[in-house]
């Protein structure tokens, strides 16, 4: 159990996978007040990302999740952002070392979080999945106007540019769509949802957009829809900035339409790629909120706390 | 080289985009039926967006289309059953559907520059046992040899042929000449080629590129297809019948349903008036055009303004959601005050 020193600033965790995502994730952390990053670890000896986590002053492994679980002291959460196919198996490991595993894959392992929708339920989870950067961008507004109007079908349409679709998502594409689409349902609350992924290669690149189509039930006040989504755009706001509305939400009758656009920070990633910029956000967000709960001795898993220390 | 060709009729496919995609099953079973008996070796039927392409963004199927296909199968002799699948749009599941209904043919669609996202579903659909084509659309936007990268992809994903596409109707015939000749020399499948009449030259460019080895050739009867129609699989058949490449076309046959079977179900004809003239001249995305119309009445703006902007922020299909946003912007541009 916890041992008798004091509470410890900050919450130690590392990095899997030391591509374009890890090392804009490793960007965003180093500033963090409440995680510590202890390492990144990759395949690749000679990977880029691996050589900006040495200048950090990081521990840098190429020898993958081995890497990480022959660090002593273990850290207490890993950030995966490798492949759906490599999670799975990561997520049993981290599991058995009592690791909390944040997952950026489309593995799906774990249940779906979306900060601004129901990371205080899902808290205490070992395992939590950012369902995918469209659903993270989508579902929020879906869950607002389910908030005050029961939604019946929810659809949505993420256009990203070519130059950000790494080849995880080009093989997998089906991936994208259907785990969004559950998502939608899920945690938006739609009784039915699809997704629709569009490429487009314009140089210079777009900047990630969505649409988000929504029927609601008959009747429903369209102000208090709006002012809804007004304040779920806020909420979100706080952890991705670059998220804003392209118009006000468009109504017709029982049906509303929502453009949004997300602006990537540009910590490490061009911020055109607000894409995978959301997904890096939202882990944070997430990384953050578990670690403060942590801090806070709510949390019963340390690991590395107990025997050793 | 094979130079059998292999004519694919679109109309009950890309017409849907003309009719909103309010087909019905006696619709589809009676032109089907008769473009069998034509001899056309392919027929189309999917959502004009492909496989599971019912949708907002691209409008609601009338009839879901797995009903249309199994009603197509039921009447189709020799002619194989096709479908379309964009990948982003439609699934492997939504492609297992229609093979289960007895689709034998697959035409997996992408943007011309992003061949890769079609490897999961060219390989699942030679899984199934399917022929399989690439589509590269928009194929006006990038140089032959860009082009021809591509499908060299598509090729060896296990693509039996890679279509041109010319999704805008943008391309002239040494435009669509260029390209199908990069790809014959590219590749080891088949090249095929889909035009759209929006410049007036569809039959012109589809000619060319049987001359530079296209073999699997699409046409829609009475051009029923989105923008100015596609290559009419009637003119197309009295050409090739002028040449001595009839595939073993019924020409009469093909003009007797174009002028009494396709005009009551496609409404409005296939013309070229100034919107989908604007189409071909600004290289747009041909089922964008119905989609503008809408948005003009909507937001009162000219059609032809939507779909220049579009052009200009470099759409590609599927981004049939921008039209509201452009038309929204040039509204509000031309009335400040307003909302």
């Amino acid at each position: 159990m916890a041992s008798d020193e004091r509470p410890r600033p900050r919450i130690r965790c590392a990095i899997l996978g030391s591509g374009n995502i890890g090392t804009d994730l490793m960007a965003k952390l180093m500033r963090s007040r409440v995680l510590e990053v202890q390492a990144m670890a990759g395949i690749e000896a000679a990977s880029p990302g691996l050589a900006r986590a040495r200048e950090a002053g990081i521990v840098a492994s190429a020898r993958g999740i081995d890497g990480l679980l022959e660090l002593n002291p273990l850290p207490e959460i890993v950030f995966d952002a490798t492949s759906a196919h490599a999670h799975r198996v990561h997520a049993r490991r981290l599991g058995d070392a009592g690791i909390v595993a944040i997952d950026l894959t489309p593995a799906a392992v774990g249940d779906y979080v979306v900060p601004a929708v129901n990371l205080h339920e899902r808290i205490g989870a070992s395992n939590l999945n950012l369902v995918t950067c469209g659903g993270q961008a989508t579902i929020p507004i879906v869950a607002a106007v389910n908030r005050v109007a029961a939604v019946e079908y929810a659809e949505i349409v993420a256009t990203i540019a070519s130059a950000s679709a790494g080849p995880g998502t080009r093989q997998n594409i089906d991936e994208f769509t259907q785990t969004t689409a559950r998502g939608l349902e899920r945690l938006g609350g739609a009784k039915r949802g699809k997704a629709i992924i569009v490429l487009n290669p314009a140089e210079p690149p777009i900047m990630m957009r969505d649409t988000i189509y929504i029927s609601f039930e008959p009747g429903a006040s369209h102000e208090e829809i709006a002012a809804s989504i007004g304040r779920m755009v806020r909420e979100i706001q706080r952890y991705v900035p670059g998220y804003r509305l392209r118009t006000e939400p468009l109504f017709d009758e029982d049906r509303v339409t929502v453009m949004i656009e997300v602006e990537g920070a540009g910590d490490f990633l061009p911020r055109y790629s607000g894409n995978l910029d959301i997904m890096t956000a939202a882990a944070v967000r997430v990384g953050e909120e578990i670690a403060r709960n942590m801090l806070s001795g709510l949390s019963p898993a340390r690991p590395g706390a107990g025997g050793s220390a | 080289m094979n130079s059998e060709l292999r004519i694919c009729d679109v109309s009950l496919r890309d017409g849907s985009h003309v009719v909103r995609h309010q087909f019905t099953v006696d619709q589809v079973v009676s032109i089907a039926r008769a473009l069998d008996e034509a001899g056309v070796s392919m027929v189309e039927v999917s959502h004009g967006d492909g496989l599971g392409g019912s949708s907002l963004q691209y409008g609601l199927s009338r009839t879901d289309e797995l009903e249309l296909i199994g009603a197509a199968r039921s009447v189709l002799k020799r002619a194989k059953l096709t479908v379309l699948l964009l990948p982003g749009i439609g699934t492997r599941e939504d492609l297992k559907a229609a093979r289960d209904l007895g689709a034998e043919v697959v035409r997996i669609a992408t943007h011309c520059t992003e061949a890769d996202i079609a490897e999961q579903h060219i390989g699942f659909a030679r899984d199934l046992g399917m022929e399989v084509a690439g589509f590269l659309m928009m194929a006006h936007m990038i140089a032959p040899a860009e082009l021809a990268a591509q499908a060299r992809l598509m090729d060896r994903y296990g693509a039996h042929a890679v279509y041109v596409t010319d999704s805008a109707g943008a391309l002239t015939v040494d435009g669509a000449r260029e390209r199908v000749r990069a790809i014959r020399e590219a590749v080891r499948c088949e090249v095929g080629f889909h035009g759209h009449n929006n410049l007036s030259l569809a039959v012109a460019n589809t000619l060319a590129a049987i001359e530079e080895g296209a073999t699997w050739i699409d046409g829609a009867v009475r051009g029923f297809g989105a923008g100015a129609g596609n290559t009419a699989t009637e003119v197309l058949a009295a050409v090739l019948d002028r040449i001595g490449r009839n595939p073993g076309l019924d020409v009469f046959r093909l003009m007797d349903i174009a002028e009494e079977m396709v005009p009551p179900v496609m409404g409005k004809p296939a013309v070229i008036d100034r919107a989908s003239l604007t189409l071909g001249y600004c290289g747009v995305y041909s089922s964008f055009l119905r989609h503008a119309e809408k948005a003009s009445d909507r937001f009162g703006v000219d059609a032809r303004e939507i779909l220049v902007e579009v052009g200009r922020r470099n759409a590609v299909g599927g981004q049939e959601d921008m039209i509201i946003e452009v038309a929204l912007e040039l509204s509000r541009r031309r009335s400040p005050a307003a909302g």
